[in-house]
């Protein structure tokens, strides 16, 4: 698996490498993920999302995945993050196979955060044998003994309560999150575009999570509260073929308002923009591309690879001018497809925190 | 600088006018560096294997979650486990039946397969994809496909007509074991969501759940082995070559050691001209040293490439041998690493230095003008004598209480060492004994001289000698356990072998058809099933014979104990026979109760007799065949006996070939299988029988150099003799007795060193190591033999020598009287 090998946001890019499928990765985008979708559903726009089906795997679509992000703080004002995430990639499209025969890969990874230090775990499992996967009603989503579980009466359309749990041999935590107001929509409806060429998923969020409960970093519990993130995306072909990594925020703004914004790096220099502006009522409002301004300020050396840490962004549009910086700058995913993915702060026109991820350095 | 180079020139000038001792000190330290160096070759290939093995399997180096009682078991405890945070992966094991043939096969699931247990990364590289998805991969050996006479990429059939994936080759994997994904395990096995064992990763996901909350008492953990089953199995095996490489290596030091003896003799002039035109003894020594060290990197490389070749050329038998008693697959092809190039060539220098350690010593010491004490120098030769004798008694007595109070294989050998290093030892002390009271009984002055000047002699042939006694004697020891095997075994395989027609058919359905043929033959006499099942009994592998009720049995079947109305008991199902090595490693005797794990529960039985089961490494136990299909329905049952009247066996072997296909391994007759047995044994014992020879032979050229340099020292002895009167030709037939004398003595001394050692291998070491004792014969003629193989060695080696005085000038006796000392 070359060095030059590297994985998307949210891409599933671990697992195909992890399959051998990552052959000629340079003409089709990181990973495959720009592959042909060959026999797979193809993602179209107009199609209205619903709950909680939805909640639940879509393996007709070839990759998938649920994705929480949290920032918070203990009772001395201390900020940390945590991650849990599960992937799930098909090997194969056509009808599920039972036990061992499933088409279905899982990838989890997990991680907390802080100023001083950033821990990190990953795990895999196949389909079809209840080692890993995700049920719908009532909402579960599980890998080895991570977990993301429904709370009783928990509503199909604010998945809230939540209860998430996650350990590794040096970190673990458990967080509940409770939110009020419904899902979000991103993109168009839940139509993401991810390139000039039709290049799409499926995507929604549940952005206004408040989150409380423990983490533990080397056997030492803190409690801890704040805010979480969480987004489902689903799609056959998510990545044009000439598209090489991304930048993702997701931010929590003073106001209350939510921002999500990406940029899509290409092979020939340009960017793909896209984002939504989620306002205090819940309603998502889709970006144009020139609207978003976002740029490295200053960047980290990892190794051998530079990873631009801080960033200003502006949408002028919305009046908004700030500039990030990390929690801890070496918050560096280390796994079998490593990327950095970790909490941020910003200032400027607003303040607030939020998450970044960045693939494909 | 300059000046040490001309020393060094000087000194080199000895070699060139004696290259037959350049050319003894050279073998000496190419034969010390190529057996041990050979036989470290052999245990390191072996042993690399033994890892392959271990690491395909997952097995002993991995923690484990086995069944209860070995058995399968659900799949859902894998998830279960996982689920409660245990690193855990489960994996099918079984054998199945490729044309006739039976393979082990291997299910694994490569996802959660632990890191450190895993071939994994090698699955990896070939595409994972490609293993996980239809129609997948079957990873196998390169040895495995060689031997199934298949290409990659075919998928052959098993037994119950289902096709494997196709055949891919993994070189990383051990020979003998096929690797396919968990899930076309199951379907091969027939095993549906059943796993026979769970690897436990070192990887610690966090907290995990008590093993009782998850699995209540259906699995319990087997904690990872420092060593493997194989590498426990087969340790007395290579405990033994290494026995045997140690014993020519120290042999050979001691050809190196009288080969520098000699030189040091004869530079002894050139030394102490040396001295006296200004070189420092410090120069001369370090200049001494240089050239040793020089001549051990060239000896030591040769003996390399030497040991090279030894190791090649016995890794098949080798192979073969651990093979047949072990069941360990070893690859025939020989690669080395970097490191045993180092280890031997420093081991040459090390061994030459050791072996040199006295002449320098003494060249050190030298005085620029000596004197022979020849009265002195016997006078501490008594002390000597006295000491050396008290250090053989000291290791005799810790020989014995290894003897009385060790349990385990390496007491045994500790025995052995001790009984051949007290041995050696004691030699020169009873040599002395026998001069000496030679030398009393005697009264003519000519015969007292023999046996006094012998008793001088002893000190610089002592070394010789004792290589010769160790060499003799495990030649002795190791001769009559073999000797002792090959007749009980032979024996054994009448017995076991009574039926005259061994039949194995491909399949449940194939069984049946040749039954329903061969029942209306008038030539045959009778049908004897035989089931056989595997089950786990202690931890250890075990199998499960049942065999028919027949007079055939009754009759032939050597037991080694019984109780009474064994085969009655036997046959109504409550009694079984168990194998020697299981009685032992259970310490079950008669009458014991054996409790055998089955699909249904625990099924007790009694030990009604034990049997000999030479050559199998896992335990068995037999049962009646009505009592084991009751008990294990699912068992093979494709393998029968039958009874045939002697004439007509070639007719049917050939009849039953013609109809149903059978080839050589599924079809034999008794003689053909007899002589099978035999040969594998012989082969088993060809390597030891090839060290012996080895040894023998190193040991006869100790003596040659031993001789040679005594008979250049010892003039000033002879030229007084020759002086008042005795012709040389008289004077080299007294020396030729004197050797042949002490040569007798310590060779008779063998044999009974030579039985002690036998009865050691027989009764601790085998029993230990292998599990089975066999009765403790002598065979006189093969004592016989090697007594006048030892003689004729000794007296080839005391040949040169005396034939170089009969025709020695007169002149160079009275130089004696003129110069030296």
């Amino acid at each position: 698996m070359s060095a030059s090998f590297k994985l998307t946001r949210r891409g599933f890019a671990g697992g195909l490498m992890l399959l051998g499928l990552g052959r000629a990765v340079r003409a089709q985008g990181f990973a495959g993920l720009g592959g042909e979708a060959g026999g797979f559903a193809p993602v179209l726009p107009g199609r209205p999302l619903t709950f909680p089906t939805d909640h639940g795997p879509h393996p007709e679509f070839r990759i998938e995945w649920w994705y929480l992000t949290a920032n918070l703080t203990d009772a001395n004002g201390a900020a940390y993050g945590a991650q849990w995430t599960l992937f799930r990639q098909a090997m194969a499209p056509g009808p599920q196979r039972d036990g061992w025969a499933n088409q279905q890969i899982w990838m989890g990874h997990a991680a907390v955060t802080s100023a001083a230090t950033h821990r990190y775990a990953e795990a895999f499992a196949r389909g079809g044998v209840g080692q890993a996967g995700v049920t719908a009603t009532p909402f579960r989503a599980w890998i080895d003994a991570w977990e993301m579980r429904g709370g009783e009466a928990m509503a199909d359309t604010t998945l809230s309560p939540l209860d998430v749990a996650a350990s590794a041999a040096d970190f673990s935590y458990t967080l509940r999150l409770t939110a009020e107001r419904p899902l979000v929509l991103q993109g168009d409806s839940g139509y993401s575009r991810k390139s000039e060429r039709g290049q799409a998923s499926y995507y929604y969020s549940q952005p206004f999570f408040a989150a409380r409960g423990s983490i533990s970093i080397d056997g030492k519990p803190i409690e801890v509260t704040g805010r979480a993130w969480m987004d489902r995306e689903w799609s056959s072909q998510p990545l044009s073929s000439d598209q090489t990594g991304w930048d993702w925020f997701s931010l929590h703004l003073q106001s209350g308002e939510k921002l999500m914004l990406f940029r899509l790096r290409q092979a020939d220099g340009r960017n793909y923009f896209a984002g939504n502006w989620i306002g205090l009522d819940g309603k998502s409002v889709q970006l144009s591309a020139t609207a978003i301004e976002i740029r490295p300020t200053a960047s980290t050396a990892i190794g051998e690879r530079q990873l631009p840490t801080s960033w200003r962004i502006a949408i002028p549009e919305r009046g908004l001018s700030i500039d990030t910086i990390p929690l801890n700058p070496s918050s560096w995913m280390g796994t079998s497809f490593p990327y950095w993915e970790g909490p941020i702060a910003f200032s400027g026109s607003q303040s607030g925190i939020g998450y970044l991820e960045m693939t494909g350095y | 600088m300059s000046r040490a180079l001309w020393t060094l020139a000087v000194l080199l000038s000895h070699w060139r006018r004696h290259p037959m001792q350049l050319a003894t000190l050279l073998v000496g330290l190419i034969s010390a560096t190529a057996l041990w160096s050979g036989v470290q070759a052999l245990n390191q290939q072996a042993r690399a294997s033994y890892d392959r093995a271990a690491a395909t399997l997952g097995g002993a180096r991995t923690a484990m979650l086995v069944g209860r009682d070995g058995e399968s078991f659900s799949q859902h405890f894998f998830v279960d486990l996982r689920r409660a945070g245990w690193p855990v992966s489960p994996v099918v094991e079984g054998r199945i039946r490729i044309d006739g043939r039976s393979v082990r096969l291997l299910g694994i699931e490569p996802l959660s397969l632990p890191v450190e247990a895993s071939s994994a990364p090698a699955i990896g590289t070939k595409g994972l994809q490609g293993f996980l998805l239809p129609p997948g991969q079957t990873l196998l050996a390169p040895e495995t496909l060689a031997e199934l006479k298949l290409s990659e990429g075919a998928t052959p059939t098993t037994a119950n007509g289902i096709n494997l994936p196709p055949l891919t080759l993994q070189s990383q994997l051990a020979p003998g074991v096929l690797v396919v994904d968990i899930g076309a395990a199951q379907r091969l096995l027939e095993m549906p969501d059943r796993i026979s064992r769970l690897l436990v990763g070192r990887a610690g996901k966090g907290t995990r759940a008590p093993l009782q909350t998850v699995t209540g008492d259906q699995l319990r953990l087997v904690e990872p082995d420092a060593e493997t089953d194989l590498e426990r199995l087969t340790d007395s095996f290579h405990l033994n070559l290494t026995a045997f490489g140690l014993l020519s290596f120290l042999v050979g030091l001691f050809i190196v050691n009288s080969a520098i003896g000699l030189a040091f003799e004869q530079r002894r002039p050139m030394l102490r001209t040396l001295r006296a035109c200004g070189a420092s003894a410090r120069m001369l020594n370090t200049v001494m040293v240089l050239e040793l060290t020089a001549l051990a990197l060239l000896a030591g490389l040769i003996g390399l490439v030497c040991g090279y070749v030894i190791a090649a050329t016995l890794l098949p038998d080798v192979a073969a041998s651990l093979r047949g008693l072990y069941g360990a697959q070893i690859p025939g092809e020989l690669s080395l690493r970097p490191q045993w190039w180092f280890a031997g060539i420093a081991i040459s220098v090390i061994g030459a230095l050791a072996a040199a350690s006295t002449s320098l010593l003494k060249a050190i010491r030298l005085p620029i003008l000596i004197a022979a004490q020849p009265y002195a120098w016997q006078q501490a030769q008594h002390r000597w004598l006295l000491a050396q004798g008290a250090a053989a008694l000291a290791v005799f007595a810790a020989g014995l209480g290894f003897l009385l109070f060790g349990d385990s294989l390496l007491s045994g050998f500790a025995v052995l060492a001790a009984i051949l290093l007290g041995a050696a030892l004691g030699l020169p002390a009873i040599l002395g004994l026998v001069l000496f009271l030679g030398e009393r009984t005697t009264r003519q002055p000519l015969a007292r001289w023999f046996w006094a000047d012998s008793r001088l002699q002893l000190s610089g042939l002592s070394l010789a000698l004792m290589a010769l006694l160790l060499a003799l004697g495990v030649n002795v020891g190791v001769g009559t356990m073999v000797e002792s095997f090959s007749r009980t075994f032979n024996g054994w395989l009448d017995g076991r072998l009574a039926a005259e027609i061994y039949l194995n058919a491909a399949s449940d359905t194939q069984a049946a058809e040749i039954k329903a043929w061969l029942r209306p033959r008038p030539e045959v006499q009778a049908i004897l099933p035989r089931g056989r099942a595997e089950v786990q009994i202690g931890g250890l592998p075990v199998e499960v014979i049942g065999f028919a009720d027949h007079l055939t049995y009754r009759d032939n079947w050597p037991l080694l104990q019984s109780a009474a109305e064994v085969w009655d008991r036997v046959a109504r199902g409550d009694g079984a026979l168990v194998s020697e090595q299981l009685a032992r490693r259970l310490n079950l005797r008669l009458g014991d109760r054996i409790e055998v794990p089955t699909g249904a529960g625990r099924w007790p039985l009694d030990v009604v007799a034990i049997y000999a089961d030479y050559g199998n490494p896992k335990g068995q136990i037999s049962v009646g065949f009505d009592a084991l299909v009751a008990h294990f329905p699912g068992s093979a049952q494709t393998a029968f006996g039958l009874r045939v009247a002697p004439a007509q066996v070639p007719a049917l072997v050939t009849a039953l070939r013609d109809r149903f296909k059978l080839d050589n391994r599924s079809l034999a007759d008794r003689s053909a299988l007899k002589a099978e047995s035999k040969r594998i044994f012989n082969r088993t014992f060809a390597v030891t029988a090839a060290l012996n020879a080895f040894t023998l032979g190193i040991a006869g050229v100790a003596l040659l150099t031993s001789l040679l340099t005594l008979s250049n020292s010892r003039l000033p002895q002879l030229a007084p003799l020759w002086a008042i009167g005795i012709t040389r030709r008289r004077l080299a037939l007294i020396e030729l007795m004197k050797t042949l004398s002490v040569a007798l003595i310590t060779a008779l001394l063998a044999l009974p060193l030579g039985l002690l050692v036998a009865w050691c291998l027989i009764a601790v070491v085998n029993v230990k190591a292998f599990g089975w004792r066999l009765p403790f014969e002598i065979f006189p003629l093969q004592l016989l033999q090697l007594l006048g193989v030892a003689m004729l060695a000794s007296l080839l080696a005391a040949l040169p020598p005396i034939l170089k005085l009969m025709r020695m000038q007169p002149a160079k006796l009275v130089k004696v009287f003129a110069d030296e000392r």
